[in-house]
């Protein structure tokens, strides 16, 4: 078997590729080619790794691993030293606290011997199909945004030369981030996937802070100590778990029948929630968003937040029908409605895109905290098609951002006259997350079923307004996007070719997982499923149906070729649009009441007084923080 | 087999004699809308002359995308209604509308003219306030049947509306908004009171505006059809209760129309959200209760 060496280097590689890229500080040809050598390194790694899964089954790996923790130990600690060392200098003493108690609590743990004497047959490795299809998000996704962003941090810093020059420590950020996500979901000690998951925390930090202004530095902290108190959740299980109910693996927390280990899950899920950028947490995510593109698109797409889905998908076993269950799912599906409500009123490509990923990951969550084999199903199925269709919208707001130097959706007015690929890709983009028949809308269909069928009423009520919301925003955007002006020009398009590279690749990827949606759902979700619940389900989303959405995508894709080849509209009359007779020459200018001539603008509805940020952030986050501690106590405090 | 070709056979007839059913209807809504108001009115086949006049005017468009878009628009409304009674998901079949709303709705935008752009805003904000109410009828079928398939909710041995008036209240009420109906025709309307032209459909005209029309027809009996489920069971007299119904829903629409002024999109949302939870969502609690 060559699972493990396999294994190694896909964790392993990108932290050397990353301590490569620190070193390389001149900018140029070299650079650009290792960093696309190592992506696509790392993407073969994990298509050998799901060739050689499929052929083979799970595998678990390394049950004696004493030199290892030691050494995560060390790493552990310089990471908090790291921390402190921001905190100091910051003055952010929060931080500091947060971390030295978590760190502290491990290495004691650590140091007593208390782990040794349990994980003596444990493996620390499992490598499954689940984790496969995390490697995937993060590997391919990942590592395509590793390749968009040689070209865009060119432009981002020819564009702000306000900023300082800080890419080796960028791209070396990137890689880290990656080996992280790998080591995550590679792992199933629950010391080892703690680890990893503060690396995660800390990597974003410093890609939030990137810009090193005032605004990115306090949106970092935020981030950090939010992350680090999920961490402390997280520690705190994880010494829980050893001292009282002497588990340590993912694996045993599911199998686990004592009563008491409902306190590991609910930390555990609190962490997961915070991770997820859920609300009353999700402000981290939004602050996120003053880092360059490719970070955020990291950040949303392939990990960070995924991590958190990743961890409830893999307890949504033993989440169904108890109260940190109840904790999730109400938590979720309110995220899912009432971020989309906050999406409506903003007109920041990036902020609605940021408020699309809290409101998607929501209802992820949801289904993970269901319980149900149906749930789990939708909520992986969303996951995979979030990652393609959220990074490709990501990437494409950054192209566009480079070419008119705006992300507003206002200014992207008529793009698909100025900008047509970009236009189209974004297109695909947008009807990707929410349109039928396109991936997303498959699977959030599965959800709904899924909430009906476990007599959760209001997650079901949730998801059908939170689906009129979704549809807001996104068609506004749509609309936009359509418009056409007269005696506009095309702009040149200057997006560099490993840009389009990745976005092409995306766009290709996204219609291909629509296809192959049946057979995701047979090969790869169906036997994780089985694994996680022990019983299987006949398709959910039955063939007939899946046949019908085939049919509705042959007939978008025929619909262009159809109306040319009709000949429809050959003899039309192309005229200016109406404006009551106060045209001026074309659709762009009109006459004033002062008789002036005057430029017209349209916008589309933001509704500010009655969505805006200034009148629904803070109930919504009084809400969810009530919800969360409510649940979050009496789930614990029922088991103790 | 045999029952793959009644259902062929169904959907097929449907994609012929809608249009034909449509276009009646609309005639009849003139026809009762003029003798509600004390007119002659014009004849009851006024709307297919109509739709004949646009097909002959030069077609004039304001940019080329337009025509892609509203043959789109008709051919997923086609194919909802087709879908509908071919006994498809019902999930999957107001998926499929919104899916066609949107294509008209990218129409409008395209045009880039003030009225017209209005018009695409007030229409997505019609959707805000239907789609909830929408996805409930769906749900609501499922918790009553125990399967989406409208072939399956046809065989029901009770005709839904036992157990969910509630929900088909809540459902007549957003069909005031499908169909453009007053008070809520905000996106565009029939009436000439119009404060911004026609809306939606300003920079739609000749055989666009005939498409679209046509569409509408489509659109009006697989909603009307829809509400009519309601009634269907598996013994053949429930299905004349059920026209009998769907023609008395169509008639109330019309007098509604002709009563009340036309509200601000506020109100609408509002009351559309307000129906949807207090007829809706109630309707499904005790559905779901009762499932126990």
């Amino acid at each position: 078997m060559f699972f493990l060496p396999l294994i190694a280097f896909l964790i392993g590689y990108p932290f050397v590729a990353a301590l490569i890229l620190y070193c390389m500080k001149r900018h140029g040809r070299a650079r650009r080619y290792f960093i696309f050598f190592s992506s696509f390194v790392v993407i073969a790694s994990v298509v050998l790794l799901g060739v050689q899964l499929l052929t083979g089954g799970d595998v678990s790996y390394l049950p004696e691993t004493h030199v290892l923790d030691r050494v995560i130990l060390c790493a552990e600690i310089i990471l908090a030293g790291v921390i402190v060392y921001f905190g100091a200098r910051h003055r952010r003493y929060d931080v500091i606290v947060l971390s030295v108690v978590q760190t502290g609590m491990i290495a004691w743990l650590e140091l007593t011997g208390r782990t040794e004497m349990l994980s003596v047959v444990k493996p620390h490795i499992l490598l499954d199909k689940f984790s496969f299809v995390m490697c995937v998000v993060a590997g391919v996704v990942g590592g395509l945004i590793c390749i968009y962003a040689v070209g865009y941090m060119k432009e981002f810093h020819e564009r702000h030369t306000e900023f300082q020059d800080r890419r080796p420590f960028f791209f070396a950020m990137l890689f880290v981030f990656l080996g992280a996500m790998f080591g995550l979901v590679l792992s199933t000690h629950l010391l080892w996937i703690y680890f990893f998951w503060e690396i995660t925390s800390l990597v974003s930090f410093m890609l939030i802070g990137y810009n090193k202004r005032e605004e990115s530095v306090k949106n970092a902290f935020r981030s950090l100590w939010m992350n680090l108190l999920g961490g402390l959740g997280f520690a705190i299980a994880i010494v829980y778990g050893v001292c009282v109910l002497h588990i340590s693996t993912l694996q045993d927390i599911v199998a686990c029948a004592d009563e008491r280990v409902i306190i590991p899950i609910a930390l555990l899920a609190l962490a997961a929630l915070i991770k997820s950028a859920q609300l009353p947490f999700s402000r981290w995510l939004l602050g996120a968003m003053v880092a360059p593109t490719p970070t955020s698109a990291l950040l949303h797409s392939a990990t960070m937040v995924k991590a958190g889905v990743y961890l409830l998908l893999r307890l949504s076993p033993v989440l169904g029908g108890n109260l940190a269950g109840t904790m999730v799912t109400t938590i979720g599906g309110f995220t899912f409605f009432a971020a989309s409500l906050l999406a409506i009123s903003q007109s920041d490509g990036k902020k609605v895109l940021a408020y699309s990923t809290i409101s998607n990951l929501g209802l992820i969550v949801a289904c993970a905290g269901v319980g149900l084999y149906e749930a789990a199903w939708a909520g992986m199925l969303l996951l995979l098609f979030h990652a393609v269709s959220k990074s490709l919208m990501f990437l494409s707001v950054g192209a566009v951002e480079n070419q008119i130097g705006s992300r507003n959706i206002e200014d992207m007015h008529g793009l698909i006259v100025k900008l047509p690929e970009l236009a189209l890709v974004m297109i695909l983009g947008i009807a990707g997350m929410f349109l039928a028949p396109f991936g997303m809308l498959i699977s959030k269909w599965g959800a709904l079923m899924a909430f009906v069928d476990a007599d959760n009423l209001l997650l079901v009520v949730l998801v059908a307004f939170g689906s009129a919301t979704t549809m807001f925003y996104w068609t506004k955007w749509l609309g936009k996007l359509v418009a056409v002006l007269h005696h506009s020009e095309r702009l040149p398009n200057k997006t560099k070719g490993s840009e389009w590279f990745t976005l092409c690749s995306l766009a290709v990827l996204m219609v291909a997982l629509c296809f192959g949606l049946p057979f995701i759902s047979k090969y790869l979700v169906g036997p994780i499923l089985l694994g996680m619940f022990g019983y299987t389900m006949p398709d959910i989303i039955s063939g007939f149906n899946l046949n019908i959405m085939t049919v509705m995508l042959v007939i978008i894709i025929l619909l262009p070729f159809a109306v040319r080849f009709l000949a429809f509209g050959k003899r039309d009359k192309l005229v200016g649009s109406y404006m009551g007779g106060a045209n001026q020459g074309d659709d762009r200018y009109f006459v004033d009441s002062f008789g002036k001539r005057k430029a017209m603008y349209l916008s589309g509805w933001y509704m500010p007084e009655f969505f805006g940020e200034h009148i629904l952030l803070k109930p919504v986050l009084a809400i969810a923080a009530a919800a969360l501690i409510l649940l979050l106590t009496i789930a614990i405090g029922g088991a103790v | 087999m045999n029952d793959l070709y009644i259902r062929l056979l169904c959907a097929a007839g449907y994609l012929v004699l809608a249009p034909f059913i449509g276009g009646l209807l609309s005639g009849l809504d003139r026809k009762l809308t003029a003798r509600m108001q004390g007119r002659q009115g014009p004849p009851l086949l006024q709307a297919f002359y109509d739709v004949a006049k646009l097909f002959k005017k030069q077609p004039v468009v304001v940019n080329s995308v337009q025509n892609l878009l509203i043959v789109g628009f008709l051919v997923f409304v086609a194919f909802t209604g087709c879908l509908f009674f071919f006994g498809g998901d019902l999930l999957l079949i107001f998926f499929a509308l919104s899916l066609a709303v949107i294509f008209i709705f990218m129409s409008a935008s395209s045009a880039n003219s003030p009225y017209s752009s209005m018009g695409a805003q007030r229409e997505l904000v019609q959707m805000l306030a239907y789609e909830p109410m929408i996805l409930l009828t769906a749900v609501g079928f499922y918790l009553f049947t125990g399967s989406f398939a409208v072939s399956d909710i046809i065989r029901s041995s009770t005709p839904a509306i036992a157990a969910m008036p509630g929900v088909f209240l809540g459902f007549s009420f957003i069909l005031i908004i499908k169909f453009q109906k007053s008070p809520f025709d905000l996106s565009t309307s029939h009436h000439a009171h119009q404060e911004m032209v026609k809306g939606l459909n300003t920079e739609h005209a000749g055989n666009i505006l005939g498409l679209i029309e046509i569409a509408h027809w489509y659109e009006t009996v697989f909603l009307l059809c829809v509400a009519g489920l309601f009634f269907i069971t598996s013994d053949w007299y429930s299905w004349l209760i059920a026209l009998a119904v769907v023609l008395l829903v169509y008639v109330i629409d019309v007098l509604v129309d002709n009563t009340f002024p036309r509200v601000k999109w506020q109100t609408m949302v509002v009351m559309s959200w307000a129906v949807t939870l207090v007829l809706g969502v109630l309707n499904l609690l005790i559905l779901s209760l009762i499932n126990h």
